[in-house]
């Protein structure tokens, strides 16, 4: 259960991030492993606030795709990086919810006074992905090393058979449905009634908005170039309906699939870093503090069983954390809800607004109501920039964050990130 | 990027060769190592007329612990050997007949120079000169030293230090500079002091300690360098270059423990920009955030003028020139951004000088440079403040590596010191120029060409 009272600590603040360019899968990063990128994108942090030979109170990041080699993955790339060698650090991996998991655990081990600064990030290729002897093969290689005589190792070789070479693939689907992410958000479109239009205009918002904020500059002190990319490698500036209108659905099957490539995210690769730290240590460093981390809520749903959504577990979430804060989903400056799909944005939003839904799922009086979309990811979001899962939550955190530092102090942002296995994280941020 | 030539030269064999079909002969030039001597040698003192600066000199030297000995005589002797610098005090000069006293004790002494050597001539300005004789006997010098410059060898370099009255107290850094490693490749150069109230002596080793420098261009080539020496002296580089420069920008700031500040130096808002990020991350050091600007981002765009379209022209002259006017201006008009004893130096060009064909747009823009730091000068001046320029030759980069080999030798060769410059040469100058103690170079363009053919 979330508890309902919050104890009284201090806020930890958000100075700043990097992020890598994201990539379109099999382009520009395909040699790049999740530690090559990950360092890269750490030293990129490191040059801008000047940590060369810092220790900081820990690094937390994660992939959602790994090598097995990749099992201390934050600590290897910490090692690599320009961080002093003594820095701790540790994975996480919650789906599409690591890099606002890791910003929470940060934040919270900052708000405890148990760390003064630390650094959330995420990474993820799906170019360098961690493909696997099969099963059956991984079964007879493993009785053929623990085979004593000779005699053992030939009949484990025995079991040996062609069909055994085709390696497994890790697959953008859920293990318990067999079903692909794109597939259960359609699902959802359906239940919630999203339209085709509605989805591709929340598209081309997302490019436009990106490009238009790449052109102010928005991100020179966000993103660090990387492998000859500067920008975004699925941006399309030049997006429109009428372009998205001609793309075949992709997810859900006949007359009312929706689902396209175009108002789907692309798998992509990339990673991201924010730096954390307490304003203490802030100030001591001569950094600024763009934004505090308020609040963070987890919430997961039994899509399996229970008949809800994939990609519903943010709606559940977020009056959770609403109620603890004392505020209204109105009371926010910037909302930022992941665009794993366009579709679920709007679900997200729609259920947010219907009385029904509200009152029997989530057990609320009233409807949270309807965010006023001029607010809504007004920087771009996954659909525009791609989505490398575990990267996506500190983009949007060090985004959101310096759009609150911009516009002032006192102004709140809203996050809300989606994730496999029916699960949500939501947070607070403000400046 | 070694230069095979002038390691041939210098060989066993390649000195026969060279000698023998009068081949150019470049030297290994002595560079500026931390820790090393100011010299590698002695230095011999000579008047022409009643001077006023032996005595600075001397406690120059002795401060670096160089010793001076006597000078050498007509006939060759010499009591310390040969010497690596020979410094010429000609502030006493009435008429050009007290310049058979520089020619007596310059010749025997020039004779037997050590390789790397250093010759340096002080005098008085023209300008402030008493009659038409003392004019012209100080000006003088200016054709004396361009030619002793054109006849030394072996990476020996001679440049001329005008000091007005009142400026002696200045003489210290750039007496310093001239005679060091430091100045490998300035040659045949002529820079005037200015009297300024200078901070008490700096540490040599850490003259940039504590100071704040931004440099523009950081990502690569000479920009690279500039940080890389600045921080070696002590400095705290903002190491800025556009945005999609940033992964190489971020290993130089990374390299030196500075910092990445990716911007587009064109951008309307870019001086805003960069005042509002040195207020937010480097005030709190007392008054001023910034100390040092080093004015290095450029651009080439080359084309003959005829060809030339206005998207060349305009590119050109925002990055080169526009953009080191607005940034300079943003930072005198904001409030406590730029130290009052802060230093500016504005990156110009050879090509600024002497033009270059197929470059209107680049020298154009790389002459108005020099304008502008002439112009800005006296404001500069008021707060204590420099403003000066350095004009690299042909500096040998990633760039001229691209070049064909034949015009990259060639274009090499075509100085003094037979061989191209390095990147560092240019940051040396840029950090001499940067440090508390040359308060009293201002205005000037100080040329880093080997004392090139081009434009002299």
């Amino acid at each position: 259960m979330a508890s309902n009272t919050k104890p009284t600590t201090r806020k930890a603040a958000i100075v700043g991030g990097n992020r890598i360019p994201f990539a379109r899968s099999n382009s520009k990063y395909a040699q790049a492993s999740n530690q090559d990128m990950l360092t890269a994108t750490l030293d990129g942090l490191v040059a801008r606030f000047g940590l060369q030979g810092k220790v900081l109170g820990e690094v937390v990041a994660g992939a959602v795709l790994k090598h097995s080699r990749d099992f201390n993955l934050t600590r290897e790339s910490v090692l690599g990086s320009k961080l002093s060698a003594t820095t701790p650090a540790y994975d996480v991996q919650q789906a599409c919810g690591t890099g606002l998991e890791a910003a929470i655990l940060v934040a919270n081990k900052i708000a405890l006074g148990q760390i003064e600064s630390g650094i959330a990030g995420g990474v993820d290729t799906t170019s360098d992905a961690p493909l696997a002897v099969n099963d059956d093969l991984r079964r007879v290689l493993i009785s053929l090393n623990n085979a004593k005589t000779m005699q053992d190792r030939l009949r484990a070789l025995g079991g040996f058979r062609p069909g055994m070479l085709a390696p497994e693939i890790p697959r953008n689907a859920e293990p318990r449905t067999g079903l692909a992410m794109g597939d259960h958000a359609a699902i959802t479109a359906k239940e919630w009634e999203i339209g085709r239009e509605e989805q591709d205009e929340l598209t081309v918002r997302s490019h436009h908005n990106l490009a238009a904020a790449y052109d102010r500059g928005f991100f020179d002190d966000l993103l660090t170039p990387y492998l000859g990319l500067s920008r975004d490698q699925n941006l399309r500036p030049d997006s429109s309906i009428e372009k998205l209108a001609k793309l075949n659905p992709v997810f859900g099957k006949g007359e009312g699939a929706t689902m396209t490539a175009g108002n789907s995210t692309p798998l992509s690769d990339g990673a991201s870093a924010v730096l954390l730290a307490s304003d203490e240590w802030a100030e001591a460093q001569g950094l600024p503090v763009l934004a505090h981390f308020v609040d963070g809520q987890t919430a997961a749903v039994d899509y399996v069983h229970g008949g809800e959504g994939l990609l519903m577990a943010p709606v559940y979430a977020m009056p959770v954390m609403l109620a603890r804060n004392g505020l209204t989903l109105q009371d926010f400056d910037f909302y930022e809800i992941h665009e794993a799909f366009a579709s679920t944005v709007l679900a997200t939003m729609k259920a947010w607004e219907d009385p029904a839904f509200c009152k029997e799922k989530l057990g609320l009086d009233a409807p949270l109501g309807s965010i006023d979309r001029s607010k809504l990811n007004v920087n771009g979001s996954s659909l525009a920039a791609g989505h490398p899962f575990a990267a996506t939550g500190g983009r949007i955190v060090a985004s959101l964050a310096k759009m609150l530092h911009e516009a002032g102090p006192g102004k709140r942002g809203l996050i809300s990130i989606c994730a496999a296995g029916g699960q949500g994280v939501v947070a607070i941020l403000e400046s | 990027m070694s230069d095979w030539y002038r390691d041939f030269a210098n060989s066993g064999f390649g000195t026969t060769i060279t000698k023998q079909l009068g081949l150019p002969r470049p030297g290994v030039l002595r560079r500026y190592e931390p820790g090393g001597p100011l010299l590698p040698g002695t230095a011999v003192i000579g008047s022409a007329g009643e001077g006023r600066l032996r005595d600075t000199v001397s406690a120059v030297l002795k401060d670096a612990g160089v010793t001076v000995q006597s000078p050498v005589t007509a006939d060759g002797a010499s009591d310390g050997g040969k010497p690596a610098a020979v410094i010429l005090d000609a502030t006493g000069l009435s008429t050009p007949g007290d310049l058979t006293a520089a020619h007596d004790f310059l010749a025997p002494a020039l004779k037997r120079l050590r390789p790397s050597g250093r010759v340096i001539l002080l005098a008085d300005p023209p300008s402030d000169a008493a009659s038409p004789a003392q004019a012209a006997a100080r000006q003088a010098l200016d054709g004396l030293v361009r030619s002793i410059g054109k006849e030394l060898r072996e990476g020996s370099t001679a440049n001329l230090l005008y000091v007005p009255a009142g400026a002696e107290g200045a003489l210290a850094s750039p007496l310093r500079f001239f005679l060091s490693g430091r100045s490998a490749y300035v040659d045949g150069q002529v820079v005037t002091l200015s009297a300024a109230t200078l901070p008490a002596a700096e540490d040599d080793e850490k003259p940039l300690a504590g100071k704040v420098a931004v440099v523009t261009g950081a990502a690569r080539g000479i920009g690279a360098a500039i940080a890389k020496v600045m921080a070696r002296d002590g400095a705290h580089v903002v190491a800025v270059d556009v945005p999609a420069s940033g992964q190489s920008l971020a290993e130089v700031a990374n390299e030196i423990g500075g910092t990445a500040f990716q911007l587009d130096i064109t951008a309307d808002d870019a001086p805003q920009r960069l005042v509002e990020h040195l207020r937010e991350r480097h005030s709190g050091g007392g008054q001023g955030c910034v100390d040092i600007v080093v004015h290095n981002a450029g651009i080439t765009r080359d084309k003959l003028l005829v060809n030339m379209d206005a998207a060349r022209w305009n590119s050109v002259m925002a990055v080169n020139l526009q953009a080191q006017l607005d940034i300079t201006q943003a930072l005198l008009d904001a409030d406590g951004v730029l130290n009052d004893d802060a230093r500016i130096v504005c990156v110009s060009s050879q090509s600024g000088i002497a033009g270059n064909r197929g470059q209107t747009n680049y020298a154009a823009s790389k002459a108005g440079v020099i304008g502008m730091v002439r112009a800005w000068a006296p404001v500069f001046a008021e707060r204590r403040a420099t403003i000066n320029a350095v004009a690299p030759g042909f500096i040998v980069t990633e760039m001229t590596a691209k070049m064909p080999l034949g015009t990259r030798e060639v274009g090499s060769r075509l100085n003094s010191l037979q061989q191209g410059g390095l990147p560092v040469d240019v940051a040396e100058t840029i950090a001499w120029l940067s440090q508390p103690g040359s308060g009293g170079v201002n205005g000037q363009t100080v040329r880093v060409c080997g004392q090139s053919l081009l434009g002299a």
